[in-house]
């Protein structure tokens, strides 16, 4: 297939006698959204830290663009496009929202190694940054002290960063964690759109939210993926059925 | 604030010099130096959240380069022959260059290793290889092992008659501006978002695409180099270096300027330093137990007011400049 953008090719990786990642294969296609889902404890974070090269697969490989990235480090596999938000936000709190932003923006040019010019005069990167943030509705925010924003914008700006970056591929570990009704509807929406500058692998706890969004769902369950498929073909699996969803989202 | 520090740093040496009286403006070249020693280990400590407690392994490399060079100078005996003629100078611009290159080329080593750790682990490693460099000088006779070494004359510089008190202050007071030049530079560049980002949050930097090891390796280098600077002139300004300036008592004090000041503020150790050679004079005079009264005030800070001085003054909302 050649619309494939990131894959993995049978990954592994135990903790002691622990199968967290058990021989699993998944492509992410060009223009879709992607939802991994399964109970807690399947081993959807592993995973994705499996992909950013945070931890380091016992065996298999990741692919992007068909580049095997199984020696690359976390810090070059951003470089090289993935972009990533966490299940838990990461941000610098101390600065504000324009500078976590721009931080992103450094890092898509590649170079920090830069001592007198001050970064937040530097036209290109403000532009980047100022862009990204209107595209997830945090312009006016840009002054804010992140600390002081609240936990859905923290969410918003998590993606902005990923934005900044220009990533090949969006890994999102759980977007919706913690947003109430409103706020999960504004990500949805948000998704919606991002799926067309890059391919998402979504991990989302919110079966709202992955049948709203996802064109395949792949289900995970003890580290191992039991099933991929349409999110029809999903609903209507008994397998899935009798080990994750419950009848009523299903209804 | 700031205006208000320096104003003070260099409106007492001019009080001092039309009162005559010179050993004020010496105080006030030690608190000079002292600042400028901190604002090397701010950009560690502060901006990196590197606490370094082995900056006085610079501070003395600085000031044993100083040493080295100025006695072989004033022996008329070059420090090496062979393969390439090496001699001692009494240039202090020659001085200050090679105390820079050696105290970054420590930094460099120390930190490469060093900065494999973190939290306590890095605190008691660079402890460890300072009192590795500070049990060294003790036991190497060549430079006056535990004795020291002492320079008959200050080093001099192009145009200055550098024992007369009030020049040599005017020679570190610049040097000191220069730094927090540099430093405010460094603060708002590109790298000083990186470095202080990373101090924040690991991960966040790394899922962009930076890594933090190469950022505070960096960090840690012009920290130690510019402590190393302070060591060289702190040396000249006694005209005796010994391996006092390498114990880790003085690594403690480099911090205690930040902390008193105010941790990751660009005018923090030059406040902390004025107030440090402040208590130092007045309640030293009084009782040789005046460290009481120091660690009274530290646990105040600390308790109290986190920010240091600065930031209590300051208040909450500009809470980083």
């Amino acid at each position: 297939m050649t619309d494939v953008v990131l894959s993995t090719e049978r990954l592994f990786k135990s903790f002691g006698a622990l199968m967290a990642t058990n021989d699993v294969s998944l492509d992410l296609r060009k223009g879709e959204i992607h939802a991994l889902i399964g109970p807690n404890g399947a081993g959807k974070s592993t995973l994705i830290q499996q992909i950013t090269g945070h931890l380091a697969s016992d065996s298999g490989a990741v692919r992007l663009m068909g580049e095997d990235l199984t020696e690359v480090g976390p810090a070059e596999r951003a470089c090289k496009g993935l972009g990533r938000t966490f299940q838990i936000s990461s941000l610098a709190m101390e600065h504000t929202v324009l500078q976590n932003a721009v931080l992103g923006a450094l890092g898509q040019r590649g170079n920090v190694m830069s001592f007198f010019k001050p970064v937040m005069k530097d036209t290109q990167l403000l532009a980047a940054a100022k862009e990204a943030l209107a595209q997830v509705g945090l312009a006016e925010f840009a002054a804010t002290r992140t600390a002081d924003l609240s936990h859905g914008q923290r969410r918003q700006l998590e993606v902005a960063v990923a934005l900044t970056l220009r990533p090949k591929v969006f890994l999102m570990d759980e977007p919706m964690a913690g947003l109430g009704l409103e706020g999960a509807q504004q990500m949805i929406g948000l998704l919606t759109d991002l799926r067309r500058e890059a391919p998402i692998l979504l991990i989302e706890h919110d079966m709202d939210a992955v049948f709203a969004l996802a064109d395949r769902i792949s289900v995970l369950v003890y580290g191992e993926v039991i099933a991929t498929g349409t999110p029809e073909e999903i609903k209507v699996n008994p397998e899935i059925r009798r080990a994750y969803l419950g009848d009523e989202v299903l209804t | 604030m700031n205006v208000t520090a320096l104003a003070v740093l260099l409106g007492v040496p001019l009080w001092a010099l039309a009162a005559d009286e010179p050993f004020i403006i010496t105080l006030a070249t030690r608190a000079a130096i002292f600042a400028l020693a901190g604002v090397g280990l701010n950009l560690a400590l502060g901006t990196g959240g590197l606490v370094s407690l082995g900056h006085a392994a610079f501070f003395g490399i600085g000031g044993y380069a100083m040493g080295i060079l100025a006695s072989h100078a004033q022996a008329f005996a070059p420090i090496m022959e062979a393969p390439f003629l090496i001699e001692g100078t009494k240039s202090m611009p020659m001085i200050w260059l090679v105390a820079m290159l050696s105290s970054a080329l420590a930094a460099l080593a120390i930190g490469a290793l060093s900065l494999r750790t973190s939290g306590v682990y890095f605190i008691m490693i660079t402890l460890a290889f300072g009192q590795m460099i500070y049990y060294f000088a003790i036991s190497w006779p060549a430079y006056g092992g535990e004795d020291g070494l002492s320079i008959y004359v200050r080093n001099e510089f192009p145009g200055l008659n550098t024992l007369v008190p009030m020049q040599f202050f005017g020679v570190c007071f610049v040097i000191l501006c220069l730094a927090l030049l540099l430093m405010n530079a460094i603060h708002k560049s590109a790298f000083g978002l990186a470095l202080s980002a990373a101090r924040q949050n690991e991960t966040r930097v790394l899922s962009v695409g930076m890594k933090p090891y190469n950022l505070r390796l960096v960090a840690f280098v012009i920290s130690g180099a510019v402590t190393g600077l302070a060591g060289a002139l702190f040396a000249d300004l006694n005209r005796f270096v010994s391996p006092t300036m390498l114990s880790w008592q003085m690594s403690g004090e480099i911090i205690i300027f930040i902390i008193i000041g105010g941790v990751g503020r660009l005018f923090g150790p030059v406040i902390g330093a004025m107030i440090f050679i402040l208590l130092e004079h007045t309640l030293g005079g009084l009782s040789e137990f005046w460290h009481v009264y120091l660690g009274a005030l530290l646990l105040g800070i600390v308790l109290f007011a986190k920010g240091g001085v600065i930031g209590a003054l300051a208040g909450r909302e500009k809470a980083h400049d």
